[in-house]
Formats: structure tokens, C-alpha cells, sequence
């Protein structure tokens, strides 16, 4: 089962995913315990793995901190649908595989605590408490690429062998 | 097809004649710019994979800078992790404690920056250099550590807007006040993924230093990069500055290149502005906020903690004692003696404040002048986003170091025009 976190407004940012005062290490199980603690103190108590963050316009804007993608991921959370993201946070979740889902209806056509079930290759969210199927665009083909290696330094690391 | 100099910049860089918006692109990397939060994460990704190794030992530059010197065990163990890699490596230019410095501001200073060239390092405030004629752009610690193996990185070629600063600064207006006027007006998504290019005769009345406090928060408009063409001050500044004196390439964009938008402000009607929290999009003029109370009063940053910045703050601080807190961060080993050398530390200390040595420091919540919950502080750093010098309840409030001196003498935001 698969639940919706919804933050609707828009520029949710980096600080907020995760704050600075947690940079001072990028070990994984630190920075989720953390994860999205200025925004949603209660986020890593409710969060269970296979769930979904849906936001606004903007999302992971500010600082460049890759610890953003790895607390979200490793709190369990398969993906992110937003209305548009920041280009840097785009750039580190295509480049550690994890998969996000740009969708400008997102937010109006999802609710909190909503149960979705999402077909990555055929681009559809199922909201099952809705009723309604959501398409969305498929990520270009070279994210997938890179998605598909399993992420950007696992594509290299092969380019090498 | 005319091209943009951001265009014409990733077309060198891709080996191609010519590239368009939206193309993907991989490009050939001249500086990897290294820092301590960011680094480390990219450098132990490598390990994993077995491919420890970088592209050339005297492109990529070194310094420790958000949590230096370290500020706790955690923190010190990053700073452990990058010197041991800069040292097994041999980099060249690897700038320890006591000549490092906030990234942004010591690499141009430190004559690493040249026009044309692609710059990358894992911070989002990368895009300063593109002050220099240069594309230069933040990216995370997995395209880092992509760029240190292989001195290769994709791209997509950003649109390009043009904001054209007309007229001049009027008395107490300085390049921040500029910038969050344009951030005020096009809203912190207002240039996504966009390249900002900046022109217009306001523009060449400005050293580098201010010059450089306009391409820093391009990022703040969601920006890909800023750019503002090469001139004499360009020039003069790189003869004083550049440590390789071969020829760089000068781009500039061509008169029928094609833009996305155009924006143009009159520079001569912008006040002093303060963005008000929670975004640098908040932007008034100081006449809507002025009397407001503060309990800190910060000057530093890769934003405003140059040589420049200090001056203008110890002109209006001259004979006066600050109300608050002031805390002033000069962002280089070489301001810092610059700063102490001219006697500005005197007119600091006889003010009241305290100096420290360069570091990010509490621009990020780090360390040397973190808020408690419900405490404002007016500064000169870019970003005043929840949380972002401290406790989720306190408030930063952006303004030039101008009209942050004037809040520190007054204990709350003041017009700097009332003290020139
Ligand atoms: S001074 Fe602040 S904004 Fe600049 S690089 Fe350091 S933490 Fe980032």
C-alpha cells in the first residue's frame, strides 16, 4: 500500500528536506531521521516504505545538498510527483536512480493519505481512493538511462569495465 | 544561427559548432570547485565503485569552507575525508586552514576563474562566476564525483533571459539591492533552468566584487546559471587576479540571439531593499519594513563578505556602537588581512562587533552566530528560507551590508542612506 504525504505549497526547499545543521554527516540513516523535520515534524513517524511525497511547483529548490534526495529515499518514500521541481534537486534524483514525477495536476488531483499505485513505464498513477487514473509524461529517455543503471556513477562504473 | 555566450560557452565545451535550447549535451569540464559538506559524500561514491581516480589534478580546486575550521566531531571527520583525498591525489590547488576560504569568493580572488570556461562544484551558489564571462553552475555530489573521474558532465542548454539593468544606483543602493529587486519581481522560480544573462550600462559602473553579488543569487531565481559579459573591469581584475596568463576565450552573445523573456529595470528608482522571510523572493524597499526589530546582525558570505562589503559596512559603523549582536565574516584569508590591514578591524571592534575568521559559518545555521527560535537577524547572505541560520522560529532578513550595518547601529532595519 502505497500513501500520499501531500504538501501543496510550492518551493519546498532543500533546507527544509533536510536542514544544515544535519550536513555535518551524509551517513543515509542519520539524514532520515531528519527528513522533512522543518516542514512536517511528524513526516518520519508516518512515513512507510513504498509511500509517495506529491508537491507544488518548485520542489527541492535552494541548496545543491544531495542529502535531500538520500533522506527522502531512505525513508522509504519510491517517489516524488510534483508540479516541477528545481533543476539541481531534478539533476541528483535522475543521477542516483531515483525516480520522480514531474505532473502539474498533481496536487489537485491527489489527496493526503490517498492509496496510488503508479505504472512507471506507462506513465499512469492509479488513485485508487479517488477512483481516477492519472497519466503523466514519462521521464526523456536518457534519465531513464541512467535511472535504469541503477544511476549515474553505476553507469560510468560500467562505461569503465 | 546567433547564440546566446551561454550557448556559445557549452557549444566550446561539447566540441560542437553550434548548440540550441533543450539540447542534451556532454560537455568537457575546465575547474571542479570542492567544498567539505559535498565532497566527501562524492568522493566515497567513487571508492564504492572502484573508480578512485580524478581527471586532472590541477583542475579541480579544494577548500573547506561551511564547517570550517570544524565545528564538531562530525563535521571534523568530513574535513579528515577531503584532506586525506586532495593529499593521495596530490591536488594541486588544495587550500588548507588558514588560506581556505569560502568557495565562491576564494576562487576568483585566487585567480581560478577564466572567462569562456565551464566551471561546476557541488553548491548551488556555483553560479557566481559566470560574473567572469565563464558558465559556471551548482550541481549535487554524484555529478561532482562524475566530473572529478572523468572532467565530463551532461547537460541540457538552458533558454536564456535577459535582464537589462538600466540607469544607475542612486546613493546607499548598491548590486544586492539590484538583485533582490529582480528576484522580488520574477519570484524564486522565475528563471528556472534558465540561463540569466545580465546587460545594461548600470552594469559597467560595477567592480567584479558587486558584480559577483548579482550572479550569486541567480540560483535564488531558480536559475541555471547568470552570466554577465567581459569588459575592462573584467579585464583589469583578471590581469590583477588570474594565476594562468594564457589566452582565454571571450564569448558574447550575438545581437539577434534569441531569448525567452526580457526584463528591464531602472536601477535609478530601486531603494534599498530587505527581503522579508521566508523567501529571498520578499524583497520591499526599506521605507515598507524600516523599525522592525532585530536580535543579530551578520556580514559574510559568499554573497557579501568581501573586501567591498566590509568597507561599506565599517564606513557607516565608523564612531557608531552597534544596538545588537553583529557578527563579521570576512569570507577569505586575504580579506580578512585586507580588512585588518586598511583598519577596519578597529572600526569593528570600537563598534562592538565581533570578527571572525572566514568560514559559511551560520549563513547555513552552522555554526558562529546561530539564531535561537523567535530571533530575527538581518544579513547579508542569500538565502532566508525557514530554518536556514537556525531554529525553525527564527527569521532572516536579506539586505546589503550597507543597510545591515545601519540595522546593527539601530537594533532593527534601517534606511543607510541617513548615515552616508
Ligand atoms: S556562504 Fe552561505 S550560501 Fe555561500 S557557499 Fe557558504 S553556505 Fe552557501
Amino acid at each position: 500500500m502505497s500513501k500520499a504525504h501531500v504538501y501543496k505549497r510550492d518551493h519546498i526547499n532543500t533546507d527544509e528536506i533536510i536542514p544544515a545543521r544535519y550536513l555535518n554527516t551524509d551517513d543515509e540513516a542519520e539524514l532520515v531521521k531528519h527528513c522533512l523535520e522543518d516542514l512536517d515534524t511528524d513526516f518520519v513517524n508516518k512515513v512507510q516504505s513504498g509511500d509517495i511525497i506529491v508537491s507544488g511547483e518548485d520542489f527541492g529548490c535552494g541548496s545543491s545538498r544531495e542529502h535531500a534526495v538520500w533522506a527522502i529515499r531512505g525513508a522509504g518514500v519510491q517517489t516524488v510527483i510534483a508540479k516541477s521541481f528545481a533543476r539541481i534537486f531534478y539533476r541528483n534524483a535522475i543521477n542516483n536512480g531515483f525516480y520522480i514525477i514531474e505532473l502539474p495536476e498533481a496536487p489537485e488531483k491527489i489527496n493526503d493519505g490517498d492509496e496510488l499505485e503508479i505504472d512507471y513505464k506507462a506513465g499512469l498513477i492509479k488513485n485508487k481512493t479517488a477512483g481516477i487514473d492519472i497519466k503523466f509524461a514519462p521521464l526523456p529517455d536518457f534519465a531513464l538511462e541512467i535511472i535504469e543503471a541503477g544511476g549515474l556513477l553505476n553507469k560510468l562504473a560500467k562505461k569503465n569495465c | 544561427m546567433a547564440m546566446t555566450i551561454t550557448e556559445k560557452m557549452l557549444a566550446k565545451a561539447a566540441g560542437k559548432e553550434k548548440v540550441a535550447p533543450g539540447q542534451l549535451i556532454d560537455a568537457k569540464i575546465d575547474i571542479v570547485m570542492c567544498v567539505d559538506v559535498t565532497t566527501p559524500p562524492a568522493i566515497s561514491m567513487l571508492a564504492e565503485r572502484g573508480i578512485d581516480r580524478v581527471f586532472d589534478k590541477e583542475k579541480i580546486v579544494v577548500t573547506p569552507d561551511h564547517f570550517q575550521p570544524a565545528k564538531d566531531i562530525k563535521s571534523a571527520e568530513l574535513h579528515k575525508r577531503l584532506d586525506e583525498w586532495a593529499r593521495r591525489h596530490k591536488i594541486k590547488h588544495y587550500y588548507k586552514i588558514g588560506r581556505a576560504g569560502v568557495c565562491h569568493a576564494l576562487l576568483p580572488e585566487q585567480g581560478h576563474i577564466r572567462p569562456g570556461e565551464v566551471i561546476v562544484g557541488p553548491d548551488s551558489h556555483t553560479c557566481t562566476y559566470g560574473a567572469f564571462a565563464a558558465f559556471s553552475t551548482g550541481i549535487g555530489s554524484t555529478d561532482a564525483a562524475a566530473a572529478i573521474a572523468t572532467g565530463q558532465l551532461w547537460f541540457k542548454v538552458p533558454a536564456s533571459m535577459k535582464i537589462v539593468l538600466n540607469g544607475s544606483l542612486g546613493p546607499g543602493v548598491y548590486s544586492k539591492d539590484i538583485i533582490l529587486a529582480i528576484i522580488a519581481r520574477i519570484g524564486v522560480d522565475g528563471a528556472l533552468y534558465k540561463a540569466m544573462e545580465f546587460v545594461g550600462p548600470a552594469l559597467a559602473k560595477m567592480s567584479m566584487e558587486a558584480r559577483m553579488t548579482i550572479t550569486n543569487m541567480a540560483i535564488e531565481a531558480g536559475a541555471k546559471n547568470g552570466i554577465i559579459g567581459f569588459d575592462k573591469e573584467t579585464k583589469q581584475y583578471l590581469d590583477e587576479h588570474l594565476r594562468d596568463k594564457t589566452n582565454y576565450t571571450i564569448f558574447e552573445s550575438d545581437k539577434d540571439a534569441k531569448y525567452d523573456s526580457v526584463e528591464e529595470f531602472d536601477c535609478s528608482a530601486i531603494e534599498p531593499m530587505v527581503a522579508l522571510p521566508h523567501l529571498p523572493s520578499g524583497g520591499v524597499p526599506i521605507g515598507d519594513c524600516a523599525g522592525k526589530a532585530m536580535d543579530q546582525a551578520y556580514i559574510g558570505s559568499c554573497t557579501n563578505g568581501r573586501i567591498e562589503d566590509l568597507r561599506i559596512a565599517a564606513k557607516i559603523l565608523k564612531g557608531k556602537q552597534v544596538a545588537i549582536r553583529t557578527i563579521i565574516v570576512p569570507a577569505t584569508p586575504t580579506i580578512w588581512k585586507q580588512a585588518k590591514d586598511e583598519g577596519l578591524f578597529d572600526i569593528f571592534y570600537d563598534a562592538g562587533c565581533v570578527i571572525a575568521a572566514p568560514t559559511c559559518g551560520a549563513c547555513l545555521g552552522g555554526f558562529m552566530g546561530v539564531l535561537a527560535a523567535g530571533e530575527k537577524c538581518v544579513s547579508t547572505t542569500n538565502r532566508n528560507f525557514v530554518g536556514r541560520m537556525g531554529h525553525p522560529k527564527s527569521e532572516v532578513y536579506l539586505a546589503s551590508p550597507a543597510t545591515t550595518a545601519a540595522s546593527a547601529i539601530e537594533g532593527k532595519l534601517a534606511d543607510p542612506r541617513k548615515y552616508l
